[in-house]
C-alpha cells in the first residue's frame, strides 16, 4: 500500500501504483477500466451459465442438470447479463469517454465514482455465492427468473431471495450514483463553447440514459423493498391472501423494466452514431433528429410497460392502448436506422473491426426490432408470449444490439486507451466467427418459438429437437469466439508486436477525444479546450 | 464538490427519493386504475345505497359462481348455485358453503374477483363475505350468502359475468399460527422444514 | 449466363422447398379456431411487411457497402441533413403502422368476446398439474379431475425410448364437444401459471385469487396439446395440457363414464383393501402426486423438499401423517391433498409411504381411517 505515497516527482502524468491505485481510485480512466474488466469477467461467467443451459437443451431428456438447478441457471444468467455485463460496460465506456468527449479533466464527482464501482463486486459476489452454495448442496439460489414474479419469488421463494434483494439494492445504488455523476459531469463540465447541440451523440444518449436510470432504478428498489416486507414483515403488497395482488408486482416491475430495456440500448445507439460517421468519412446524418428520436424513445418507454403482460388479462381498451403506444416506438427507432443508413450513403467506406460490428449492429438490431414490432400486436402476442420467439427477440436486441455496440466501442476506443493498435486480423476473425455463430445460435429460436416451445423449460418434445441442436452448436462457437476478443485486448494492452496508435487513430475520426495523445494521459484536459 | 455539482446532486437526489416514493404510490394508484378500467376484475368491498335501482327487464345477464381454495387451505368450499340469470337492477341472492375439514381452527380470507374486468364496477354486492375474516372452527360448516345487483348502466355487450371467491389462510393470522403450533401439524411442519437425511 | 440461371433456379428450388417445410416447422401454426387463425393472419401480415421493409433498408445498405467504398476510390459526399426526407420517413412508418393496427384491433376484439358460450370449464393451476372443473355455469356437470403428466421418468432420464408425445401426455384429458363455444375460467391455487394450446390460440395466465377468461370453438375433432407458459417453479416444464375435441355423442359417453368412475371411486372408499392392493395403488398415486418434489426414491431434494425416508412424520404417529397429507402444511409447498384425492387414494398413499424405501412400519391405513380423519 505504501506504494501509493512513493514516487513524488514532478511528472505531470504521475499516477499511484499498486493495488491502492485501483481500490482508492478517483480517476475516471482507471474506474472506467475497472468497470470494463468487471463487465468482461461477468460476460464469461454469465456466458458459462448460458453454455450449461444450451448443453442441457442440446437434446430432449435431462442430461446434465436437474430442473430446479436449471431454473437457477436461467435466473442467474439473466441477472448477470443485464445488471453485470451490459449496464457496467456502458458505465465503464461513459467513464472513459464522456470526460474526453466534452473536454473535461475528470468526472464531476470522482469519489462517488469510486464507490459506485466498488458496490458492484459486492452485489454480484452475493449472487454468485448463492449459486456456488446451491452447487455445494447448501440451499437454492434464486430460481424465479430474472423477472422474479410474485408470488413465486415471495411466498414461494427460496431463502436466498433476501440476499438477492440486498444484492439488487446494491446494484441500484451503484447505478443511481453512476447516473448522477454522468449528469453532473455533462451539465457542469463541458468545455467552453460546447453547447448541448454540439455534444457528440454518445454523450447525448448517455445523458438521456442517465435520466432514465434515475427515474426507474428507485422503482426497482421500491419493488424489491415491497418483496422484502412481504416476505419478512407481514405486509401483503403482492399476496392475494392479504388483499394484495400478484399482478401489481408485474405492473411495478415492468414500469421499471421497460425503461431498463432502453437503458441497455440507448448508449449502444450512441456508440454506433460515433463509429458510422468515422468510417464513412462523413458527418452523421440528421444530428438533431437523432437527439429528438432518442428523447422520444425514452419518453415512450414509460407508457408501454404493460405490453410485457398482455396474457395477464386486461380490459380490451387497456390492451389496445399499450399495443398502439408500443407500435409507435417503431417510428423514432426507424428514424435512427434510416439516419445511420443515410450517413453511410455516398460515404467513403472502410471496414475496420469497429465498423464491421457497427454494420452488423444495424442489420441484426433491426431484425430484433422487427420481431419486437410483431410482439406488440396483441392477437399475435398471445401466441408468441413466453415462447422462444421472445427469447430470440430480446437476444437479437441485447446480444447483437447492446453487446455488439459495446464490442464496436471497445475496438474503436481501445487504441486511444492503450496507445496501441489492436490486431486487425484477429479483430476480423472475432467479428466473423461471432456474427455467423450468433445467428446460428439465435435465429432458429424464432422457429421453435413459433412452433410452440415455451421458454424457461429444461426439457422439450422431439419436434423442437433439430433447431435446439443447431442453436446449441451456435452457442458454443459464439461463447468460445469471445476468447479471441480477450486475447486481442490483452495483446493490445501489452503492446508487443503491435503498431503504435496515432493521436487521431482513425482517418475519419472527429471530436475532442482524438485531439489527445494516444494513450490518453492519466490527467487530460487540465486546461479546457475551446470548441468553436 | 463545487457549488454547481452540489445543486445537480441535490436536485437529482430529490428525483431519486421522489421516484422511490412513486413506486409505492403506484400501489394505491393501481387500485384506482383497477376501479376505473376494471383491470384484473377487482371488485369493491361492499356497496351501500338507499335508492332503488330501475330494473331493466329488457335483457338478461347470466351470472356464474366459482369457489376456489388456495392449495394449502384444508377447507371445502362451493356455491350452492352455479349459475343464475338476472335482469340488471334486480336484487339477487346466492349462497356459498364452506367447511373446515381439518382438526384446527382456521381464519380464512375470501378474495373476490369478477370477470370480465369491465363488468367489475357494475357488479354491486350489498352483502358479501369478502375481505372480512371468516373463522371456522375444526369441522365447522358455515353458510355464506351473497346479495348483489348488476347496475343497469352496464354495457350492452356484457351478457355473462363470473363471480369468483378464493379462500386463503389469513397470512400471519395469530389463531392460524397458534393452532399450527399447538396442533400435531405444527410440530410436523417444523420437522418437515429441517432436512432429514438420516436413516 | 447459364451459370447464373442455374444459381437462380437452385435458389428458387430452395425457396419452394422451404415454403412446403414452412407449414410444419418454420412458421406459426394456423390452428383450428377462429382465434388462432386470426392470430396467424395478423402474424403473417406483419411479418411480410417487416420483410419488405427489411429488404428495402438492407438493400440500400448493401448497395452502399458495395459501391461507396474507399477502396474503390469513392469520395465522400458532404450532405448531413435533409428535412424533406426526415419528414417522409417519419410519416410513412405511421401510415404502415396504421395498416397493421386496423386488422390487429379487429382480431383482438373478436378474441376477447367471451359471451354466449355453450359451456364453461374452470381451469386451476397447481404446482405442477392442472385441475379441471365442469361444475360451472348452467350446464354444470359434477365432474372434476386433476391432469398430471404421465411421461415416465425413464424417458426423461434417457433410459427408455421417447414417445411421440414426450412431455405432452397426461392421465386425464380435457374432453369437450365439437362446434361448441367453450368458455374457460382460469385461476391458480399457488403461483402464476399460464394455460396455452397453440392450436387454439389461447394463452392466459392463471393467477391466484383472481379469475381470467378465454374461449375457443372448433369444428375439427382431434387431440390438441400444449404446455404451461409461465415459469411456475421446479417442474414448470412438466405440466402439459391435453384437450380432446370429440363429437356430441362421444362427449355424452365420456360424461357418463366419468360419472360412473366417480361412483366406483366412492365404492372403493367403502371397501377394505389388502396391503398389496394398497401398496400397488399407493405407488402410482405417489408417482403422480408426490414424486415431483419428494422424488421417486423418497429422498427429496436437500434444503428444497424434505426426504421421506425415516422421517418422524412418516414413521411416527399415523394420525399426524394423515393430517399432513390431507391438510397440508401452511407456509410451505406442502399442499392439502384432501381436496385433491379421494379416501382410497389417500389411504393407499399413506400406506405406501409408511412401508416403502425401507420405512417398513408395517402400518396399513384403510380408506375408512381417512374418512374419519377428515
Amino acid at each position: 500500500m505504501s506504494a501509493v505515497i512513493e514516487e513524488h516527482h514532478d511528472d505531470h502524468d504521475h499516477k499511484p501504483t499498486g493495488i491502492g491505485r485501483w481500490l482508492f481510485s478517483t480517476n475516471h480512466k482507471d474506474i472506467g477500466t475497472m468497470y470494463l474488466w468487471f463487465s468482461f469477467t461477468m460476460l464469461f461467467i454469465g456466458g458459462a451459465l448460458a453454455l450449461v443451459i444450451r448443453a442441457e437443451l442440446f437434446e430432449p431428456g435431462l442430461q446434465f442438470v436437474e430442473p430446479e438447478f436449471f431454473n437457477q441457471l436461467t435466473t442467474l444468467h439473466g441477472l448477470i447479463m443485464v445488471f453485470g455485463v451490459i449496464m457496467p460496460a456502458f458505465v465503464g465506456l461513459a467513464n472513459w469517454m464522456v470526460p474526453l468527449m466534452i473536454g473535461a479533466p475528470d468526472m464531476a464527482l470522482p469519489r462517488m465514482n469510486n464507490w459506485s464501482f466498488w458496490l458492484l463486486p459486492g452485489a454480484f459476489g452475493i449472487l454468485i455465492a448463492s449459486l456456488i452454495m446451491s452447487i455445494m448442496g447448501m440451499g437454492s439460489a434464486p430460481n424465479f427468473g430474472w423477472t422474479f414474479y410474485a408470488p413465486l419469488s415471495t411466498t414461494y421463494g427460496p431463502d436466498s431471495t433476501d440476499y438477492f434483494i440486498f444484492s439488487v439494492h446494491m446494484m441500484g445504488i451503484s447505478s443511481i450514483m453512476g447516473a448522477i455523476n454522468i449528469i453532473a459531469t455533462i451539465i457542469n463540465m463541458r468545455a467552453p463553447g460546447m453547447t448541448y447541440m454540439k455534444m457528440p451523440i454518445f454523450v447525448w444518449t448517455w445523458f438521456i440514459t442517465a435520466y432514465l436510470l434515475i427515474a426507474v432504478m428507485p422503482i426497482l428498489a421500491g419493488v424489491v423493498t415491497m418483496m422484502l416486507t412481504d416476505r419478512n414483515f407481514g405486509t401483503s403488497f403482492f399476496d392475494a391472501a392479504g388483499g394484495g395482488d400478484p399482478v401489481l408486482f408485474q405492473h411495478i416491475f415492468w414500469f421499471f423494466g421497460h425503461p431498463e430495456v432502453y437503458i441497455m440500448i440507448l448508449p449502444a445507439f450512441g456508440i454506433i452514431s460515433q463509429i458510422v460517421p468515422t468510417f464513412s468519412r462523413k458527418k452523421i446524418f440528421g444530428y438533431s433528429s437523432m437527439v429528438y428520436a432518442t428523447s422520444s424513445i425514452a419518453f415512450l418507454s414509460f407508457i408501454v410497460w404493460a405490453h410485457h403482460m398482455f396474457t395477464t388479462g386486461m380490459p380490451v381498451a387497456t390492451e389496445l392502448f399499450f399495443m398502439y403506444a408500443t407500435m409507435l416506438i417503431a417510428v423514432p427507432t426507424g428514424v435512427k436506422v434510416f439516419n445511420w443508413v443515410s450517413t453511410m450513403w455516398q460515404g467513403s467506406l472502410t471496414f475496420e473491426t469497429p465498423m464491421l460490428f457497427a454494420i452488423a449492429f444495424i442489420f441484426l438490431f433491426t431484425i430484433g426490432g422487427f420481431s419486437g414490432l410483431m410482439l406488440s400486436i396483441v392477437p399475435a402476442d398471445f401466441q408468441y408470449h413466453d415462447t422462444y420467439f421472445v427469447v430470440a427477440h430480446f437476444h437479437y436486441v441485447l446480444v447483437t444490439g447492446a453487446l455488439y455496440g459495446i464490442f464496436a466501442g471497445v475496438y474503436y476506443w481501445l487504441p486511444k486507451w492503450t496507445g496501441n493498435m489492436y490486431d486487425e486480423s484477429l479483430g476480423k476473425w472475432h467479428f466473423w466467427v461471432s456474427t455467423i455463430s450468433v445467428n446460428i445460435l439465435f435465429f432458429p429460436m424464432h422457429f421453435v418459438g413459433l412452433a410452440g416451445m415455451p421458454r424457461r423449460i429444461p426439457d422439450y418434445n422431439m419436434q423442437f429437437a433439430e433447431f435446439n441442436q443447431i442453436a446449441s452448436i451456435g452457442a458454443f462457437i459464439f461463447g468460445f469466439s469471445q476468447l479471441i476478443l480477450l486475447y486481442n485486448v490483452i495483446k493490445t494492452i501489452r503492446g508487443k508486436n503491435t503498431e503504435k496508435a496515432t493521436d487521431q487513430v482513425w482517418e475519419g475520426a472527429e471530436g475532442l477525444e482524438w485531439t489527445l495523445p494516444s494513450p490518453a494521459p492519466f490527467h487530460s484536459f487540465t486546461t479546457p479546450p475551446t470548441v468553436k | 464538490m463545487n457549488k454547481d455539482d452540489k445543486k445537480v446532486v441535490k436536485n437529482l437526489m430529490f428525483v431519486v427519493v421522489g421516484m422511490f416514493g412513486f413506486g409505492f404510490a403506484l400501489v394505491p394508484l393501481y387500485d384506482v386504475l383497477c376501479e376505473v378500467t376494471g383491470l384484473n376484475g377487482k371488485t369493491g368491498v361492499q356497496y351501500v345505497s338507499e335508492e332503488q335501482m330501475q330494473v331493466d327487464t329488457s335483457r338478461e345477464i347470466k351470472v356464474e359462481f366459482l369457489a376456489n381454495l388456495n392449495a394449502n387451505m384444508p377447507w371445502e368450499f362451493k356455491p350452492l348455485t352455479t349459475a343464475l340469470r338476472v335482469h340488471p337492477g334486480e336484487v339477487a341472492k346466492v349462497v356459498y358453503v364452506a367447511k373446515n375439514t381439518s382438526d384446527r381452527d382456521i381464519i380464512g380470507n375470501a378474495v373476490p374477483s369478477v370477470s370480465p374486468g369491465q363488468a367489475a364496477s357494475y357488479f354491486m354486492k350489498t352483502e358479501c363475505f369478502c375481505f372480512t375474516e371468516q373463522v371456522l372452527k375444526a369441522g365447522e360448516e358455515k353458510v355464506m350468502p351473497v346479495v348483489f345487483i348488476v347496475d343497469p348502466a352496464i354495457d350492452e355487450d356484457v351478457r355473462e359475468i363470473t363471480l369468483s371467491y378464493t379462500f386463503f389462510i389469513k397470512p400471519g393470522s395469530e389463531d392460524a399460527k397458534a393452532s399450527v403450533e399447538a396442533s400435531p401439524a405444527g410440530s410436523v411442519s417444523i420437522a418437515l422444514s429441517t432436512p432429514l437425511t438420516q436413516h | 449466363m447459364s451459370a447464373a440461371i442455374r444459381v437462380a433456379s437452385f435458389i428458387g428450388l430452395m425457396l419452394v422447398s422451404m415454403q412446403s417445410w414452412a407449414e410444419y416447422v418454420l412458421d406459426l401454426r394456423p390452428g383450428v379456431t377462429s382465434v388462432s387463425q386470426g392470430a396467424y393472419e395478423i402474424h403473417t401480415l406483419v411479418m411480410w411487411i417487416c420483410v419488405v421493409i427489411g429488404v428495402i433498408v438492407f438493400g440500400v445498405m448493401i448497395y452502399s457497402i458495395i459501391v461507396h467504398r474507399k477502396s474503390r476510390g469513392y469520395k465522400a459526399a458532404k450532405f448531413d441533413d435533409n428535412l424533406t426526407v426526415e419528414i417522409v420517413w417519419t410519416v410513412i412508418p405511421f401510415i404502415i403502422l396504421g395498416f397493421m393496427a386496423v386488422p390487429a384491433t379487429t382480431a383482438l376484439l373478436a378474441m376477447e368476446d367471451t359471451s354466449n358460450s355453450d359451456m364453461s370449464i374452470k381451469v386451476t393451476g397447481y404446482q405442477w398439474k392442472w385441475h379441471y372443473d365442469y361444475n360451472v355455469g348452467e350446464n354444470a356437470k359434477d365432474i372434476n379431475f386433476f391432469s398430471n403428466m404421465t411421461t415416465p421418468m425413464e424417458e426423461i432420464q434417457n433410459k427408455a425410448t421417447k414417445n411421440i408425445n414426450y412431455l405432452l401426455e397426461v392421465d386425464n384429458h380435457v374432453v369437450v364437444p365439437v362446434n361448441q363455444k367453450i368458455r374457460l375460467l382460469f385461476t391458480s391455487a399457488d403461483v402464476i401459471h399460464a394455460w396455452w394450446i397453440p392450436d387454439f390460440g389461447v394463452k392466459k395466465d392463471a393467477i391466484p385469487g383472481y379469475i381470467n377468461e378465454s374461449w375457443f370453438k372448433t369444428d375439427q375433432i382431434g387431440t390438441y396439446r400444449g404446455q404451461c407458459a409461465e415459469l411456475c417453479g421446479t417442474n414448470h416444464g412438466f405440466m402439459p395440457i391435453v384437450v380432446e375435441v370429440v363429437s356430441e355423442a362421444d362427449y355424452e359417453k365420456w360424461i357418463a363414464s366419468k360419472m360412473e368412475s366417480a361412483a366406483a371411486a366412492k365404492a372403493s372408499s367403502n371397501k377394505t383393501w389388502t396391503k398389496a392392493e394398497l401398496m400397488d395403488h399407493g405407488k402410482s398415486v405417489y408417482a403422480t402426486n408426490c414424486a415431483a418434489c419428494h422424488q421417486a426414491n423418497g429422498a427429496g431434494i436437500p434444503n428444497v423438499f424434505p426426504g421421506l425416508i425415516g422421517t418422524p412424520v412418516i414413521t411416527g404417529d399415523v394420525a399426524k401423517h394423515i393430517d399432513v397429507v390431507v391438510n397440508g402444511v401452511s407456509g410451505t409447498a406442502m399442499q392439502a391433498f384432501g381436496a385433491q384425492l379421494n379416501d382410497a387414494d389417500l389411504a393407499a398413499l399413506v400406506t405406501y409411504e409408511r412401508n416403502a424405501w425401507g420405512n417398513d412400519t408395517g402400518d396399513i391405513v384403510q380408506p375408512a381411517a381417512i374418512k374419519a380423519a377428515r
